[in-house]
């Protein structure tokens, strides 16, 4: 075998290789989708594997047409929206003032908020103080005790750093004031960073399911996560049942499961075009470590 | 600079600091003074604050907790197997991505590689359910189509080993790739070429140059995840597991939800969670001080 084709048998079977770890990332959404589409009977009967049998919109029409799945998707959205605007706030309001050199205990700060990345009170602790205050099956509940993230607060304040002082200056010298140099330089030359932390703020209070579980118990305020893990853990009770021998056990057809499933992925599988074209190109590759 | 005079210029600066400061120190130092309730028999009339002071007496009990030890070695065994088998994934597959010298294909597949860490563990439990599940998931219709019999990867506590693992792989070894890619694309490229002409092939120059040139980060990264042994978080094991394997799938973050928030046996499980808060602390300053014994710099 010659050099040239041993390098092309490499080529094929890399890819080969790829194209395989490819279809297994996928084909569980594929399946999803084949389930999401087929008749009850097809399913129950073990028959679909990668294509819908029987093909039927029954399921997506219950899922769209059930008032608390809509509700659920309305408020995951205001709450998403809300949650972003006032991280994104906060996160420049801290990151601002920690990237000028000219602020005084800037390392007393710095580690001050580092340390509750590595140090927590702990589940119980967050609970009681929300409890506390009152926030139980709240909206703020969800908002406010994750409403900045030290981790994207760091990434921006390296951002800041990066931004030529001269410009700055140049609008000082103008007598603008230190919000009018944010507003009016600093904002505008940080849109992509902006754009990026803003997405994966949304991306997360979009995907959070732990202080869902334990701040709300009112079925008015299920966040969609909330929602779709009853529907999910029914679907695991089932099992168990039915590998105990109890029987059949049916709380919620498989295919509306299926599509419950689906009606909560596809929001994530439109912004992530979005998300992508920034991690692509490094901007979030320090965010990867945490 | 006259304290006056810099305070008249700057004072703004500390103005747009005022709230993200008060945010920290409500929601992050405020539940550290919470922590106090580990000493304390806390009970809800007298709050935090008025609680009985009981010493150590709920440590004691719960280091007396056959159920505690259970939830800290799973803990410990399913992050250790995490090390063995997720952690070398995405190395390899970024090697992979990295040979690959199709363009659009490489786009391509690190396009969808990266989807699943966006997907939410709750999404993935159902998915889970559908793929695994031992009546009409699709794995045991493939096995049954084949003539062979059904596992039983969500009920049998050993199967179900392994449907947490691959689940972990499927989740996280595309995106764990971008560190990896970001560090080979940083090995000069002459060195490449330098082992091409001394005739090296694909094996030997991914061997003698591509390992070696992203070693530090494989480094780090793993002393990242030793460090991080007992800290495990809430929703994957929450979501995959079950009642029927839960002799495994019951962690440390699972039993303080379990004791605290659903049995209300507030001061027990803050004292688990204190636990895991100060033996990780301790964990993680290991590993940065191992780190910067090896790359000069640490990890925090």
């Amino acid at each position: 075998m010659t050099e040239k084709q041993a390098n092309r048998l490499f080529d094929l079977t890399n890819v080969v290789l790829i194209t395989l770890a490819v279809i297994v990332c996928i084909a569980p959404f594929i399946h999803i989708i084949a389930i999401s589409l087929s008749s009850s009977r097809a399913i129950m009967s073990g028959e679909v594997t990668l294509l819908p049998i029987e093909v039927t919109w029954e399921a997506y029409k219950r899922v769209f047409t059930d008032a608390s799945m809509l509700r659920s998707l309305g408020f995951t959205m205001y709450l998403t929206v809300i949650t972003t605007i006032l991280s994104m706030i906060m996160t420049i309001l801290a990151a601002y003032p920690l990237a000028k050199s000219s602020l005084r205990w800037k390392s007393l700060i710095m580690f001050f908020i580092v340390i509750t990345m590595f140090f927590s009170g702990g589940m119980i602790p967050e609970y009681l103080l929300v409890r506390d205050l009152g926030l139980i099956n709240t909206t703020w509940s969800l908002v406010l005790p994750n409403l900045i993230s030290p981790f994207f607060l760091i990434i921006l304040i390296t951002f800041f750093k990066g931004i030529p002082d001269s410009l700055e200056e140049a609008a000082d010298v103008d007598g603008s004031s230190h919000f009018r140099t944010l507003f009016s330089i600093v904002l505008p030359l940080s849109a992509p960073v902006m754009a990026t932390l803003s997405l994966f703020y949304a991306v997360n209070r979009w995907n959070g399911f732990q202080d869902t579980l334990m701040y709300i118990t009112n079925p008015n305020l299920y966040p969609l996560q909330l929602k779709l893990y009853q529907i999910v853990s029914n679907a695991q009770a089932s099992d168990l049942l039915r590998s105990e021998g109890v029987g059949m056990f049916e709380i919620m057809p498989e295919g509306l499961k299926a599509a419950s499933v689906i009606f909560a992925t596809v929001p994530i599988l439109l912004v992530y075009p979005w998300l992508q074209r920034y991690f692509v190109n490094g901007t979030m590759v320090g965010a990867v470590k945490g | 600079m006259r304290a006056s005079i810099y305070y008249a210029r700057y004072w703004r600066l500390y103005a747009m600091l005022v709230l993200p400061v008060l945010y920290f120190v409500i929601f992050k130092y405020g539940p550290m003074y919470g922590v106090q309730i580990a000493f304390k028999d806390f009970n809800f009339f007298q709050g935090i604050h008025g609680s009985e002071w009981i010493g150590l007496e709920a440590f004691r009990e719960v280091f007396n907790n056959q159920e505690f030890y259970k939830t800290l070695r799973n803990t410990l065994m399913l992050n250790g197997l995490d090390l063995v088998i997720s952690f070398p994934a995405p190395i390899i597959l970024a090697i992979m991505l990295y040979e690959l010298n199709i363009n659009w294909f490489k786009r391509i597949s690190q396009t969808i590689l990266y989807i699943p860490h966006f997907i939410s563990w709750v999404i993935i439990g159902g998915i889970v359910m559908q793929v695994f599940g031992t009546q009409s998931g699709m794995i045991n219709n493939v096995l049954n189509g084949l003539g062979l019999d059904s596992i039983p990867f969500l009920t049998d506590k050993n199967s179900w080993l392994a449907t947490y693992l691959a689940t972990g792989v499927w989740q996280s070894a595309g995106w764990g790739t971008i560190l990896y890619l970001a560090a080979l694309t940083g090995i000069n490229r002459e060195l490449f070429e330098a082992a091409e002409i001394d005739g090296a092939n694909r094996f030997r120059r991914i061997w003698h140059v591509s390992i070696p040139g992203i070693r530090m980060t494989i480094v780090t990264l793993l002393i990242i995840q030793l460090g991080n042994m007992i800290s495990i978080g809430f929703e994957r094991p929450y979501v995959i597991g079950n009642l029927a394997v839960r002799d495994f799938s019951d962690v440390l973050s699972t039993f303080v939800y379990r004791i605290g928030i659903e049995s209300g046996q507030y001061t027990i499980a803050t004292v688990v969670g204190l636990f895991q808060a100060v033996i990780g602390l301790i964990f993680l300053l290991a590993a940065n001080t191992i780190a910067k014994k090896l790359n000069g710099e640490g990890i925090i």
